[in-house]
């Protein structure tokens, strides 16, 4: 008969689950006042389930459980430490701007909680139901997130635009995901892949399929023909949830791209790579021209966010260990430096309100040097200057991209890179040779400066002990290849 | 068999009947009445198919829970339904382009050739045929067990959904008088009622 599923492998996900209601319960008694507590408290549940996910779950061996629904590997592993790390990193981010912008509602941390929840499941998903599932949790958190500040016409408006096209994207996801189920007689990874590789010839359905969850998982990672919703939800949304935006879920989302693709969709690497490839492209292009003409800087940070999905996708059209590598790298760094940009732009508040012109930025490096200092490291980072981190991002996927023959798609990268350089150069140029303002608030919150500090070392000397990271990820690509 | 294929028909036609109806109906009020006509034609295809289950799901969950919903939906808001419908010349050329993409789509999809599932795959959770085990059986055998993971992340999204709907819409008004039942209770007499000595011929 049916004995008990193996729990150890999915510990992460019930311990948060399981918090998340705890979290929900205390603050449903105690009230509005308890928001700054259940912060600390769902950033420690989160930091525990790292914790589990690092030392407890058997991350090492490919453990399948929940009658092969769910995965845990050394992918997996790599992916949620990304993904409760950027979790962790936005809620800290938030507490502040809670405060001050008299939005402090218990449920903000149990909403990201459960968004982080859905991260995770969708991570390891082996399984199209488990995957579509996972996805729609996550989603349905951020919505909700994204139209936090309910007084708020944009913030309204970003959460609506959103759902709207969340809803579309998850039609598609679902319709490919159908057409797969029909033409391999499988919903379970491991089962289609044998199936495909059983077959003789691959049907045009199963192609359309996989094509039509390309453009779900697309929308997720908001690439280019996708990205529509992006500058718009990010400028709308409440800024620490906009850096949220910009770490966890894009994290998610690409780790399931790898995941599927590269899983039981390996033998179809040929018809896959072409679409990826321009998808790619597309993002890196749109994202560097877009964004020159942007003046209000979470708009030029969306813009930003789909260039880097752009190059980090090249990582992945390669199809080698080597290209996953180069993104899960790339997710890493791309993880400090958004972490570390927003930081700085959570600082940018006047007279008690946020700015977000690019113009108040204005000759900070006079008013406030070592702000200036920081936003010059991430933005430096974020356009490849070598040697701060975000040119190792860019070499990695580039070099696998080249030793794959792909030469067309690195060139273009490194010409949009170019390209974009001119606009994270001009944020630089206007904080060091412009006339400056009024200086912004100060002193700025002890944890903004924490996590700017940590996220600038770290672009800053990433260069120097780059070992531990590429060698796990390395293991997480192999994991990933059967 | 003729029976069973007369009833489809019956069922096939009114369904879509109703569902025309739901569109080309001028009272909403009347859209949601020819919508739960078309609900239940469905549940009647359903059990023709052998899906009791989901027959019974359709009339329980879509006729007495969401169509009641959205009747009153409709009878409490106060809509203009006829501006809604102005639009509806100006899509009308793009909609049905893109119907007619779809359905080139799907008619290219049925010429495609079709696969045999692996008798492998199928093997793992055999179906039953309908003699030895009803549909809700059959669903219950494997809901808790098999697929016991789908089960409670659907579980948790549902409960995400709760929580935020809670967020987006509840707010406190203040000046809205409530009853604390705690106050009622924790009254005491002499709060209450005050003794007053009347002279006679005097009132108060």
């Amino acid at each position: 008969m049916y004995s008990l599923p193996d729990l150890v492998p999915a510990l992460p996900e019930l311990w948060l689950a399981v918090a998340g209601m705890a979290l929900l319960m205390v603050g449903v008694f105690s009230g509005n006042r308890s928001t700054h507590l259940l912060i600390w408290l769902s950033v420690v549940a989160i930091g525990s389930a790292l914790i589990l996910v690092l030392y407890v779950s058997p991350q090492s061996s490919n453990s399948i459980t929940f009658s092969d629904m769910f995965i845990a590997d050394r992918f997996a592993g790599f992916s949620k430490c990304l993904v409760l790390i950027g979790s962790a990193l936005a809620l800290v981010l938030s507490i502040g701007y809670l405060k001050t912008e008299r939005i402090e509602r218990f449920e903000y941390p149990v909403l990201l909680v459960l968004a982080t929840l859905g991260m995770l499941m969708m991570v390891s998903a082996n399984d199209l139901i488990a995957l579509y599932l996972g996805l729609e949790l996550q989603s349905l958190a951020l919505y909700v997130l994204a139209a936090f500040r309910r007084e708020s016409l944009r913030s309204t408006e970003a959460g609506l635009k959103y759902f709207v096209l969340g809803a579309l994207s998850s039609g598609m996801l679902l319709y490919g995901c159908s057409l797969i189920y029909g033409f391999t007689g499988s919903t379970n990874f491991t089962a289609i892949a044998s199936s495909i590789v059983a077959s003789p010839t691959v049907g045009v359905g199963l192609i359309i399929g996989l094509v039509f969850v390309i453009s779900g998982l697309a929308f997720k990672v908001s690439a280019v023909p996708f990205h529509m919703w992006t500058p718009d939800v990010y400028e709308g949304a409440p800024t620490p949830i906009t850096a949220f935006f910009a770490i966890a879920p894009k994290i998610a989302a690409l780790a399931l791209f790898l995941r599927i693709l590269v899983g039981p969709f390996l033998e179809l690497a040929g018809d896959w790579q072409q679409v990826i490839i321009v998808i790619s492209v597309a993002s890196m292009l749109l994202g560097s021209l877009a964004a020159i003409w942007q003046t209000n800087i979470k708009r030029l940070m969306a813009y930003s966010s789909i260039g880097h999905m752009g190059y980090a996708l090249i990582g992945l059209s390669a199809g080698t260990v080597e290209g996953v590598r180069g993104v899960l790298v790339y997710l890493v760094i791309y993880l400090a430096m958004n972490v570390g940009a927003f930081s700085v732009v959570l600082c940018m508040r006047r007279d008690g309100e946020s700015v977000e012109n690019i113009e108040d930025l204005s000759g900070l490096s006079q008013t406030n040097p070592m702000l200036a200092l920081a936003m010059g490291v991430f933005m430096f980072s974020l356009a490849g200057v070598p040697p701060l981190a975000g040119f190792f991002a860019k070499f990695y996927v580039f070099m696998a991209a080249i030793n794959s023959g792909l030469y067309v798609v690195a060139i273009i990268g490194v010409l949009a890179s170019v390209i974009g350089a001119f606009y994270y150069v001009r944020i630089v140029k206007i904080m060091y040779f412009d006339e400056p303002r009024e200086t912004f608030e100060k002193p700025i919150r002890r944890e903004l400066s924490v996590t700017m500090a940590v996220a600038g070392v770290f672009s800053l000397f990433f260069f120097l002990y780059p070992g531990p990271i590429i060698n796990q990820a390395q293991y997480a690509a192999l994991s990933l290849f059967p | 068999m003729i029976v069973q294929t007369i009833v489809f028909y019956i069922f096939a036609g009114v369904t879509i009947g109703a569902a025309v109806m739901v569109v080309a109906a001028r009272n909403p009020v009347h859209s949601v009445l020819f919508l739960i006509l078309a609900f239940f034609n469905s549940a009647g295809l359903f059990v023709l198919m052998g899906a009791e289950f989901v027959a019974m799901i359709l009339i329980i969950v879509y006729v007495g829970a969401v169509a009641v919903l959205f009747l009153f939906v409709v009878m409490m808001l106060d809509i203009n339904f006829v501006e809604l419908r102005q639009g509806f010349l100006q899509y009308l050329p793009i909609g049905g382009v893109i119907g007619l993409i779809l359905m080139i789509e799907l008619i290219m999809l049925l010429g495609a050739e079709t696969v045999a599932i692996p008798k492998t795959l199928l093997a793992t959770v055999p179906i039953p045929p309908i003699e030895d085990r009803t549909n809700t059986a059959a669903i219950g055998d494997v809901l808790y067990t098999k697929y016991i993971y789908a089960f409670q992340a659907a579980g948790m999204v549902l409960f995400t959904a709760m929580v935020g709907a809670i967020v987006l819409t509840l707010r406190e008004r203040s000046g809205v008088r409530k009853q604390r039942i705690s106050n009622q209770v924790s009254r005491r007499r002499a709060e209450s009622v005050e003794l007053k000595k009347v002279e006679p011929r005097d009132g108060l």
